[in-house]
């Protein structure tokens, strides 16, 4: 039998609570950003998912929202493992639980 | 034009090997005996000259520094690498006790995997493209970007400062030289209108005035992105003057020091199949691909005429690496930064310019103007020269 | 569509998101996010969104991933202090995951076959990314070009203090 669509939704809600996971529950401070990038990398895999076995409009509309969305996901893992970085000179640890001071 | 008999002989060999199948088995299988088949040939052709070469190149190396290569082994040295062969594989594979285990054994099979992947979307003759994909351009930089990932595990998973350096300077030049390396590659892609290699080689197969090749490289554009294509390719190959990684006198061998023997052997293949992956796209996208220069010399088959070329750019990394020395890191990143990539841009402009004010003489001066103003400010304004005053001596009275 | 590619992507991608989440060392957990993405992008070729698939292995196997491992470098300690790891967030996860299961398995409409499509080629996607989707584009442009600025900020050491 080939794959319907029930498939992919499956697999990307697993990939999804898997990231989900990992922001939840680790205490380092890339691994919870590890943890956001596989969420959207779930949410991705369902706009090609749809888009795919959808009604077919003229535009690809599905496939250009991933193309902006892996811009931008691109762009936030930059900016947010720069703020790691800038974190650690601070405080000396990436252990999120250690972050509860606020002076600076 | 006409195709000759021989143009053709690997399509019809590889159908007649495959016509047994044909009928009997469904069309996946098929399919996939066929991508195997490929895969197979491809390998055999590219490990070939990966053996021919290293020993051409010691051997022109040698002759370029008033000296014989090797010569001792087989007629003129050319069994050479069998010899070579022999002792790698006989080595004794050293792992340091700290390394992590995983991740040293599998980056150099990443780092030859990802360089044998990038040659499968090249076409070598009419209709010889082992696999034909729609974005083949972009495949190609995307598993040249992946590449850096296997060189950062060759140098983390030896636990090695030196390897680790390595890694990060290789890392680094390689990032840096992948933007000039894409930018140039840019003008060709938005002339043809394609990012398949095929309508690439296809869109150079005229002839102005019935006799002078429609080819990329000659034009203003083509030209200077050709020039910037073949640099940033001897950065991403870590090939001489652009080798520190590998500068034996800095950091030893850079990411590659603790491997021994066939690990070793594997960089080494890895680095000579990225050379040839480069100079592959090269050939495909300014000097025409498997096209023959002039109309009449159409009799010889369209591979030959592809690894001719491939063979004179091959000669080209040789030769730069037998002329120019050692460029300084700082030095290497100023010039992709300040210099490589404001020259790529003015491609882009250029070719654009070109393309618009149509085909006639005066498209050509004025793309080689916009090129030719952007060059100058640029030397002008990177101009290092005045920076050393005269030098002062100072002697005890 | 093929079942059989399809199970072994899907295995070979959940098993490195596992690995991923879990695993107490950073580097292979860092390597084993790169992989994947790869296999996420042949789920995408799977779907016939080739160029999709490559943008991705481009960006995040090329991008994102060495970005990370370097990150882990700069943030190393001589000794690892071992993080540790809350429970809580699987129970939360497992609760998350059963939700979206029953919702999906509910839906009826979604348990369709793959209509037969022509191929999504570069052209196309060239074209609309061109004439209906421009204004994204230079937005995205804007943003790239704002994170750039910013993550070097924020990372540029002041010499002014020393």
């Amino acid at each position: 039998m080939t794959p319907t669509l029930q498939f992919f939704l499956i697999v990307s809600a697993a990939l999804f609570c898997i990231g989900l996971l990992a922001a939840l529950s680790r205490r380092h401070a890339i691994f919870i950003l590890i943890g956001i990038e596989m969420m959207l990398a779930a949410a991705n895999l369902n706009f090609i998912a749809f888009w795919r076995f959808g009604a077919r409009s003229p535009a690809p509309i599905g496939v250009m929202v991933v193309i902006f969305s892996i811009a931008i996901a691109a762009a936030e893992a930059a900016v947010g493992l720069a703020m790691v970085i800038a974190i650690y000179r601070h405080f000396r640890t990436t252990n999120v639980d250690q972050f509860n001071r606020l002076k600076g | 034009m006409s195709v000759g008999a021989f143009d053709q002989i690997f399509i019809h060999l590889k159908q007649w090997l495959l016509s047994p199948l044909a009928g009997r088995v469904p069309g996946w299988l098929l399919q996939i005996v066929s991508s195997l088949l490929n895969i197979a040939v491809l390998l055999g052709v590219f490990l070939t000259l990966f053996a021919l070469m290293s020993v051409l190149e010691r051997k022109i190396l040698g002759r370029m520094q008033n000296r014989y290569g090797p010569n001792r082994v087989g007629p003129f040295g050319l069994f050479q690498p069998v010899a070579d062969g022999i002792k790698m594989l006989i080595k004794e594979d050293i792992v340091p006790v700290s390394a992590d285990k995983v991740v040293h054994f599998l980056a150099p099979i990443l780092v030859a995997a990802t360089a044998i992947l990038a040659l499968g979307i090249i076409p070598y003759g009419r209709n010889m493209t082992p696999f034909v994909i729609d974005g083949g351009i972009l495949f190609f930089f995307a598993v040249g970007s992946t590449t850096e990932l296997a060189v950062f595990m060759a140098g983390w998973g030896s636990n090695n400062k030196f390897s680790m350096l390595g890694a990060m300077r290789a890392i680094a030049q390689m990032i840096s030289y992948e933007l000039p390396l894409i930018i140039a590659v840019l003008p060709v892609v938005m002339i043809v209108g394609s990012l398949n290699p095929d309508r690439i080689v296809l869109a150079q197969k005229y002839y102005y005035f019935g006799f002078l090749p429609h080819w990329f490289v000659l034009t203003p554009w083509g030209a200077t992105a050709f020039i910037l294509f073949f640099v940033s390719g001897l950065v991403e190959s870590n090939r001489t003057p652009f080798d520190v990684p590998e500068g034996e006198s800095e950091i030893v061998a850079g990411h590659m020091t603790e491997y021994s023997g066939f690990k070793y052997a594997t960089f080494f293949m890895a680095e000579y199949l990225g050379m040839f992956a480069v100079s592959g796209l090269a050939v495909t996208m300014f000097l025409g691909g498997w096209h023959p220069p002039f109309p009449f010399l159409a009799f010889i088959p369209s591979y030959v005429w592809f690894f001719a070329k491939l063979s004179v750019l091959l000669f080209t990394f040789i030769w730069v690496r037998g002329t120019l020395p050692r460029i300084r890191v700082d030095q290497m990143m100023n010039f992709a930064w300040k210099f490589m990539l404001p020259m790529a841009f003015t491609c882009v402009i250029s070719s654009a310019v070109w393309y618009y004010t149509g085909h006639r003489l005066l498209a050509w001066f004025w793309s080689f103007a916009v090129i030719a103003v952007v060059y100058i400010v640029l030397s002008l304004f990177l101009d290092t020269r005045r920076k050393f005053t005269p030098r002062t001596y100072r002697f005890a009275e | 569509m093929n079942t059989v590619a399809f199970a072994i992507i899907a295995i070979f991608t959940l098993t490195f998101a596992l690995a991923a989440a879990t695993n107490p060392r950073l580097m292979h957990a860092a390597l084993s996010f790169a992989a994947m993405f790869v296999g996420i992008a042949g789920f995408f070729f799977l779907l016939g969104a080739e160029f999709v698939g490559l943008v991705q292995i481009f960006v995040y196997v090329g991008a994102v991933a060495v970005l990370i491992v370097f990150t882990i470098l700069l943030t190393r300690r001589e000794t690892q202090p071992h993080h540790g790891f809350k429970w809580g967030g699987v129970i939360v996860a497992g609760a998350v995951f059963a939700g979206l299961l029953w919702a999906i398995i509910k839906t009826s409409a979604v348990s369709i076959a793959a209509p037969l499509v022509k191929a999504l080629t570069v052209k196309q996607i060239g074209e609309v990314l061109m004439t209906q989707y421009v204004w994204p584009l230079l937005c995205v442009g804007v943003l790239l070009t704002a994170a750039l600025i910013g993550a070097l900020v924020l990372v540029m050491e002041d010499r002014s203090e020393r």
